[in-house]
């Protein structure tokens, strides 16, 4: 995929960095709001992929390599069990949510009833939010990228 | 017969799917037709969940005066949902990608022609 | 608390994740070496092969575990994820630990020339982790999940040598029509929780009224499931895909294959055990006929065949026809006592041990297939021969694959397929006649693959093959050495083994009873 004409490129870089805050604002709002990790996630990814169909495959490979995605996804999943055995060991069960009124980190229980949302509450599931979070990203834009290199690979062969 | 609507809407995306994988040639047509399945037994799941005159199951600010739990649309089905979503996300860039593959090797998309030229 | 117990409460959690945990820490372990990659994927499964063995020892002493997700007192484990093990889980989990753990070493020279490993190490990590969760579930919608798990990562592997067009195609049919099944499944879950607004087994079991809507589902659970296992109007993936993958990779798909048998049994004895005495015939008598087109169909195509591994495939869709066979005869006298104890049972004890049979037997000639295919780089049986005089110990595996897969008596797949013949003979005669013959024409199969690889005049191109080297004779002499055993010993095996896992599926009572203690039938 080579790069397209400046104007997309100048919009695509103005609009990216909002695209990012809006992904990121849906992963760490996940667990008041409707998305979450994997909703956030897809948006983050979807704005990188825009950049790379603006920018080319070739330029956007140069900035970021497909194996490091590789080991970005697998430490988000391994984040993410890591916290499940947490829960082994803190309290009783596998997924057991040990943050729970602990004042710690999303400690808070929120009072009874439809409240307004507070985002320090929660527990364990905003952190395995942003787990899911950092795997959907890596993933899904190493998706992407190895797609448009190797469809840019073949119109290079020809 | 109103009501009916979405559940004639599924199985007419179901069957119109699995028309479309069993036959048409073209490797990117069977893909599509597997995710119009998809959307079919996604679009069900959510059916499932509807209530009428029901708001969105956000436990925070809801609106004044909605009963708790039954002015809610159910959200399980939604739940379940989203991780079909997700899992057909995933066979999708599976899929895609091999097919790249098997253009690459055969030079085709056409399921008939695949297979044969080679050894 | 005592490590032990601490270890079996949670097994049934820790036999999924640790494998799962394995497989993310895989590509960063890689970042060292290929040699501490390799010792650490084996050391993860046989950590998880010995959990599972400690968690098969209780339960086949008679207890059912459930393990609730993420709570601390096990309260409402209806709208909980949950986990249920009993025997038949226990005992297919066994199957797929041993699998797994002989791919891993055996993949350690076969697959060692190959790029990307660590993503295939990854993958067949996954593949285990998604065929564990199968077995162990007790909840519908995860039962999907790791459904879907189990073939996006096994599509992957099939595909694994993407420089082979054959492989990605075989690959591409997996993942269509696997993708296919679990959506039918998807939608038989929505239409069973639309009804009875449960996802867990057992409650559904409980509730279940066998209403038009539920007959809808059963066809598509089974429908669904037996697409991914291979019966035959839907078999056409499975040669194409097991004859493409790398040998390490099929027997791993073997168990993942198995796993979805698992589900087929776990639909017809228990989510619908309670109603599916109202026409037991019907369900019955259509798995036993689908037992027997599948077995005869694969063992005609298998005979036809002039490559290896697809005549492997092909049988191995004829041993599945077995277990159908088998299963299929319990499920037509479910309900009646005298029928059950006279010819039910056997016949189960028959389908359930072929069961493991088939995944030995047919998982080591895979291997030996597989071996011969790295000495020589060639699977047509045209093109090989004499290989007896270089490859001794692959011959001696081969002659005990062969033995065990035709049903010879010293090995283990007399045993089971005796079983199935006695008790199929009382239930209509012609069931065991067509068993024989397919069983018959397996032999012959196999003796002519024996005869066209092995034996005639050494020839001049394979004048330098070599034995294979130890991690893949290590990987076939576990296999071989637990064939002979069972075959020796095959009443410590159906009393111990598979016994528990038979009433298991006939008692699903017990299985309701775990999670909704006022259930009343199925004793």
């Amino acid at each position: 995929m080579s790069e397209m004409s400046k104007i997309v490129r100048t919009i695509s870089s103005i609009s990216f960095p909002l695209i990012i805050i809006y992904g990121l604002y849906i992963i760490s709002h996940g667990h008041l709001t409707p998305g979450g990790g994997f909703q956030g996630g897809a948006v983050v990814a979807s704005g990188c992929a825009m950049i790379l169909v603006a920018y080319g495959s070739i330029w956007t490979i140069g900035k970021m390599k497909e194996k490091n995605l590789s080991l970005l996804e697998s430490i988000g999943a391994i984040c993410f069990i890591l916290l499940a055995i947490f829960g082994l060991g803190f309290g009783a069960v596998f997924f057991n949510n040990f943050l729970v009124g602990s004042d710690f980190l999303f400690g808070t229980i929120p009072s009874a009833g439809s409240t307004i949302a507070n985002i320090n509450t929660g527990g364990v599931i905003p952190l395995m939010n942003f787990a899911v979070g950092i795997k959907v990203i890596a993933g899904l834009f190493a998706i992407v990228l190895v797609m448009a290199h190797a469809s840019s690979t073949r119109e290079g062969k020809k | 017969m109103i009501f009916n609507i979405p559940f004639i809407a599924v199985t007419a995306l179901v069957l119109i799917g699995l028309y479309t994988v069993i036959f048409r040639r073209n490797l990117i047509k069977m893909v599509i037709g597997i995710t119009i399945i998809q959307s079919g037994v996604n679009l069900f799941l959510i059916t499932l969940g509807y209530r009428e005159n029901s708001v969105a199951p956000i436990f925070t600010s809801l609106p004044p005066g909605t009963i708790v739990p039954e002015g809610m649309s159910f959200p399980v089905p939604q739940a379940l949902t989203l991780t079909s979503i997700v899992i057909g996300v995933a066979v999708l860039a599976l899929m895609l990608s091999l097919i790249i593959h098997i253009y690459r090797h055969y030079g085709t998309l056409d399921s008939k022609e695949i297979g044969g030229n080679e050894e | 608390m005592n490590i032990i117990d601490f270890l079996l409460q949670h097994s049934p959690a820790l036999i999924v994740a640790i494998p799962l945990l394995g497989a993310f820490l895989t590509p960063l372990i890689s970042r060292i070496n290929n040699k501490a990659r390799n010792i650490f994927v084996i050391l993860i499964l046989g950590l998880t092969t010995s959990i599972v063995f400690l968690l098969a020892n209780d339960v086949f002493a008679g207890n059912i575990h459930t393990y609730v997700f993420g709570s601390q007192d096990l309260a409402l484990p209806i709208v909980r994820i949950l986990f249920e093990v009993d025997a038949m889980s226990a005992f297919m989990a066994i199957i797929g630990s041993i699998l797994a753990l002989v791919a891993v070493i055996y993949s350690w020279a076969f697959i060692k020339e190959n790029t990307g490993l660590d993503k295939f190490y990854t993958l067949i990590l996954l593949t285990t982790a998604g065929m564990f969760g199968m077995v162990l579930t007790g909840d519908m919608f995860n039962l999907f999940v790791f459904l879907e798990i189990t073939s996006i990562a096994s599509c992957a592997l099939i595909a694994f040598w993407t420089n082979k067009g054959k492989s990605v195609e075989a690959g591409f049919k997996y993942i269509v029509i696997s993708s296919i099944g679990a959506l039918f499944l998807l939608f038989a879950i929505a239409l069973l929780y639309g009804q009875y607004n449960a996802l867990n087994i057992a409650t559904l079991a409980n509730a279940i009224q066998f209403s038009f809507l539920d007959k809808i589902a059963l066809v598509l659970l089974i429908a669904a499931f037996a697409m991914k296992a291979g019966i035959v109007p839907m078999h056409m993936w499975l040669p194409d895909a097991y004859s493409k993958a790398p040998a390490s990779v099929t027997i791993v798909l073997v168990g993942a294959t198995q796993a979805s048998l698992y589900g087929v049994f776990r639909v017809c004895f228990t989510l619908y055990g309670n109603t599916i005495n109202l026409s037991p015939a019907s369900i019955g008598w259509i798995i036993v006929l689908l037992g027997l087109i599948t077995m005869l169909l694969g063992v005609a195509m298998a005979l036809i065949q002039s490559d290896f591994k697809r005549l492997i495939a092909f049988s191995a869709v004829a041993e599945i026809g077995f277990m159908f066979l088998g299963i299929g005869a319990g499920l037509t006298v479910l309900g009646n006592a005298e029928m059950m104890a006279a010819i039910g049972i056997p016949a189960m004890s028959g389908g359930v041990f072929h069961i493991m049979n088939d995944a030995l037997d047919i998982g080591l000639l895979f291997l030996v297939a597989g071996a011969i295919y790295y000495a020589t780089r060639e699977t047509s049986l045209d093109k090989l021969g004499g290989l007896a005089r270089n490859m001794k110990y692959t011959t001696v595996f081969f002659i005990i694959g062969l033995f065990a897969v035709s049903g010879i008596p010293p090995m283990n797949g007399f045993a089971s397929k005796l079983l199935i013949y006695e008790s199929t003979f009382q239930l209509n005669p012609i069931l065991s006649i067509v068993a024989i013959l397919s069983s018959i024409m397996l032999l012959a199969v196999f003796v002519k693959v024996f005869h066209s690889v092995f034996l005639g005049p050494s020839l001049p191109k394979f004048k330098e093959v070599k034995e294979v080297p130890k991690s893949m004779l290590i990987a076939m002499g576990i296999i071989a050495s637990i064939i002979i055993v069972f075959g020796l010993f095959p009443e410590l095996i159906i009393n111990n083994i598979v016994e528990p896992a038979v009433s298991a599926l006939v008692n699903y009572g017990d299985y309701i009873r775990e999670v909704i203690p006022t259930f009343t039938g199925g004793i």
